[in-house]
């Protein structure tokens, strides 16, 4: 099995917002929650550089090692997944993940927060492959059909790549050579410990 | 005319190319690479402030999201996992193990002279209501605290993921409802008994004898609330504020604070706290039932018996003798 993860080569990045607005459609994403978002670095300045930005599915993830409930689980792929029926929505995972990637629905009382909304790879949940319930709860599953994430799948410039990361971490490698530059694979370091050597 | 004209137009056109032409080498070897001064990810790691993030501009209406990189969320989850349970496991195995070595050893506090069979109203109906009404969802918010912390290690296994989820979803709804009985309690108790806990020279001395705890038979004297009462009576003031505030910002998101770094502050501040002060309360649950003969009377029914009140609160008897002594006539008899 493959160990998948997001690359966004923030030099080919123009800021389009279209993997946002894909994974919005793709997925059925609620109001008020991004799962992909795209963060301008030195907005305005030389240099500047774009950087699509959604969960990194870590190895060794924060937010599963902070969850009061154990909702959390990795699947064969390495994707981190989580279980909406076990959440509580205490916020625990917003709090230690380093990507901003987990958000919650406002329901109810005071700042209560109803069950937490990430990123899931395109790959649903812990419901039935393709099912109803997966869609209704975690939108498209994308994986199980032999695809891969919806944003890197339609990014115009293929500045966001997914798939496996050694594959995807040649690729770059490869720009980087060919074109002389490149900013770094983006929270890579962070989320894998290592990043890609250049 | 004309072709004159054209004649210099072209030898210049021609002039032009030839010294692009030339030019177009050293150009290109001068020509700024345009990704030089690129923002690096390696150099933005680097130059981070500890607590600080890397942000930049988004287009999306949620502010929050500007945020591409909080390293911090490893540092939070570093304590949250290992610092916060060791905090909290000290405190409160710590202070279970002092009390019963302290039970052991001195046993049952009992009242040297005996039950009198006459008792002193020492609580009254509202007294005793807040502090009941603070202790009780004390109880349950202190356990669905502690659930959060350590009930995926010890009463998950027990039950399964899905009956403890649905267990800690309604602690986490309890938690949040009953925060506001338990801060109006504690705002009550400070108004009701904040002048009787004002430090003077008779604590002092009544720290010096070790009020009495450890030794049979002695007992500095005492006002309405003795060194130790008034400790508890601060810790709860303090702790039950800063907790109350900490809480309330959890309660409500980003009203302490604009970003997350806020809020993991907030709610280490809670979680801490909160462990001393379970563990300060077991200790004041175990002086006021257990560990002390006639104690539990001042809160249960509010009638404390004489010889105990004599014994804790001896100034305090006189006082309230000579205010009955004072009473005027026709009033009723304290019996």
């Amino acid at each position: 099995m493959a160990r998948v993860k997001f690359l966004c080569d923030a030099d080919r990045c123009i800021e389009c917002n279209a993997c946002v607005t894909a994974c919005k459609n793709e997925n059925d994403v609620p109001w008020g929650i991004n799962r992909r978002r795209v963060v301008t670095i030195n907005d305005g300045l030389p240099g500047e550089r774009s950087v699509s930005m959604a969960c990194m599915h870590c190895t060794d993830a924060p937010c599963a090692a902070v969850c009061p409930v154990n909702c959390f689980y990795t699947t064969v792929d390495a994707v981190v997944l989580h279980s909406k029926d076990l959440c509580i929505g205490c916020g625990y995972c917003f709090y230690a993940c380093p990507f901003g990637a987990p958000q919650y629905p406002r329901v109810g009382n005071f700042g209560s927060r109803g069950k937490m909304d990430k990123c899931t790879y395109c790959a649903g949940g812990p419901e039935a492959d393709l099912s109803q319930a997966e869609y209704v709860k975690y939108g498209a599953n994308r994986l199980a059909e032999g695809k891969l994430p919806i944003c890197a799948e339609m990014c115009s410039t293929k500045a966001l790549l997914a798939g496996d990361g050694a594959i995807i971490a040649e690729i770059y490698k490869e720009r980087v050579t060919r074109r002389g530059y490149g900013s770094g694979a983006w929270g890579w370091k962070t989320a894998y410990k290592d990043g890609v050597a250049l | 005319m004309n072709t004159a004209i054209q004649f210099i137009r072209a030898g210049a056109f021609a002039l032009l190319l030839v010294l692009v032409a030339a030019a177009q080498p050293a150009v290109a070897q001068q020509a700024p690479n345009p990704t030089a001064q690129s923002v690096k990810e390696e150099q933005l790691l680097k130059a981070l402030q500890p607590g600080s993030v890397i942000s930049g501009r988004i287009t999306i209406p949620d502010g929050s999201a500007a945020t591409l990189i909080q390293p911090e969320g490893q540092d939070w989850r570093q304590f949250h996992q290992g610092t916060l349970p060791i905090i909290g496991a000290i405190s409160i195995l710590g202070i279970i193990a002092l009390l019963v070595l302290f039970y052991a050893t001195r046993g049952r506090i009992k009242i040297d002279a005996g039950f009198s069979g006459r008792t002193i109203t020492r609580f009254g109906g509202f007294d005793r209501f807040v502090h009941w009404l603070t202790a009780g969802t004390f109880v349950v918010l202190a356990l669905s605290g502690l659930n959060l912390s350590f009930g995926k290690f010890l009463i998950l296994p027990i039950f399964g993921d899905a009956t403890f989820a649905t267990l800690t979803g309604y602690g986490k709804v309890v938690h949040n409802y009953l925060s506001f009985p338990f801060m109006a309690g504690i705002a009550l108790m400070f108004v009701i008994w904040v002048k009787d806990n004002i430090p003077n020279k008779l604590d002092l001395d009544w720290i010096k004898a070790g009020g009495g705890l450890f030794v049979k038979g002695v007992h500095p004297p005492a006002k309405r609330f003795n060194a130790g009462q008034k400790g508890v009576f601060w810790i709860v003031a303090f702790g039950g504020l800063v907790i109350s505030v900490s809480g309330w910002f959890l309660l409500f998101p980003f009203t302490g604070g604009q970003i997350v770094g806020d809020q993991q502050f907030w709610v280490n501040v809670h979680a801490v706290l909160a462990m001393i002060f379970i563990a300060a309360m077991l200790a004041h649950a175990y002086i006021g039932s257990v560990g002390m003969e006639g104690a539990f009377d001042a809160m249960g029914s509010g009638e404390v018996d004489e010889n105990w009140a004599k014994e804790h609160h001896s100034l305090w008897v006189e006082e309230q003798k000579k205010l009955a002594g004072a009473a005027p006539k026709g009033a009723v008899p304290a019996e």
